[in-house]
């Protein structure tokens, strides 16, 4: 092995939760709500009418393991 | 530096996505068109007018199979994956340095196959993925309870077990076997109390739920193998410039 010593070593410093949280927090909330859409709308439940959502993600619906119909 | 950590996570999101997109074109939709052409041969026999439910695949479709297997995959797969990269960059932000004592890129490939192990695969060993035809529509509130249960079960005994990784005075490696063997003995005791859901009619192939079932989890391992890999590049270029860059 001739790796490179000159790599530091890595002791990253965690990223103070105090920081993190509101991120975590709001983009969480964000990226579930999105998540919510592809997965679950107009199946086990329904902010909107109809059934296009459904429909139109279906396939991925399926394919990624979600209770489609 | 969070900020520029979550558009990594989101970007590579977008790059799984992507891939998972070609990967359920190509290995997915073969059993589900399968699947779809079963229930069309059942629907043509005993559907009786006005019991249809307003899901139908067949006359009257609001989205063409074209669309569902080409534009709306696509969506699909592209937002769920992206979605999945920006929560996966706060997971790596909590783990890393706090729980992982690694590099970025081996930190984002453990994230990763925690991520598969504890989000995909487990929950899916219990409630496996089902192809069209398959699944009561009476019951789809009690499946997506119990599937998202068992996901917020399985992340929970996930956080457990980095409790006892963190606690047990062992050297990293048994401490690591004892936060997995704590992850593990909880979720056989969650997968043994919640109840089974089988759904599979009697008629319904052996054969083409088996494709669809490979084909399901295999997607998930090319989206968790890609946020993984993709992710640790761009956040070691970002928090370790130095080695990030130097040619090996």
């Amino acid at each position: 092995m001739t790796h490179s010593t000159t790599a530091p070593a890595i002791h990253a410093a965690p990223i103070p939760l105090r920081d993190l949280a509101p991120w975590a927090v709001f983009f969480g909330l964000l990226m579930l709500v999105a998540l919510y859409f592809v997965t679950t709308e107009q199946g086990a439940a329904a902010l909107t009418e109809g059934g296009y959502v459904h429909e139109y993600v279906h396939d991925a619906r399926h394919l990624l393991g979600f209770p489609c119909h | 530096m969070i900020g520029k950590l979550l558009v990594s996570g989101l970007i590579a999101g977008f790059i799984a996505g992507v891939l998972a997109f070609g990967t359920a074109r190509v290995w997915g939709e073969p059993s589900v068109d399968a699947a779809i052409a079963l229930e069309e041969a059942a629907a043509a026999h005993d559907h009786a007018p006005g019991t249809a439910p307003d899901h139908s695949h067949g006359e009257e479709e609001l989205v063409s199979r074209e669309t569902q297997a080409g534009m709306g995959l696509f969506t699909g797969t592209a937002v769920f994956c992206t979605a999945l990269g920006g929560l996966f960059a706060l997971a790596f932000a909590f783990l890393h340095g706090r729980v992982i004592p690694l590099g970025a890129r081996a930190t984002a490939g453990l994230t990763a196959l925690a991520g598969f192990v504890t989000v995909s695969l487990v929950p899916a060993l219990k409630y496996p993925p089902n192809p069209p035809a398959v699944g009561a529509l009476e019951t789809i509130g009690t499946r997506t309870g119990l599937y998202f249960g068992l996901i917020v079960a399985s992340l929970a005994a996930a956080a457990i077990g980095i409790k006892i990784l963190k606690s047990v005075r062992l050297q990293p490696w048994h401490a690591a076997i004892a936060g997995c063997a704590t992850y593990a003995v909880l979720m056989l005791a969650a997968g043994t109390i919640l109840p089974a859901v089988n759904e599979v009619g009697p008629d319904f192939p052996a054969d083409v739920l088996w494709q669809f079932r490979t084909a399901s989890i295999g997607l998930h391992a090319v989206i968790w193998t890609a946020l993984g890999l993709v992710f640790g590049e761009l956040a070691a270029r970002q928090l370790e410039p130095d080695t990030g860059l130097r040619p090996a």
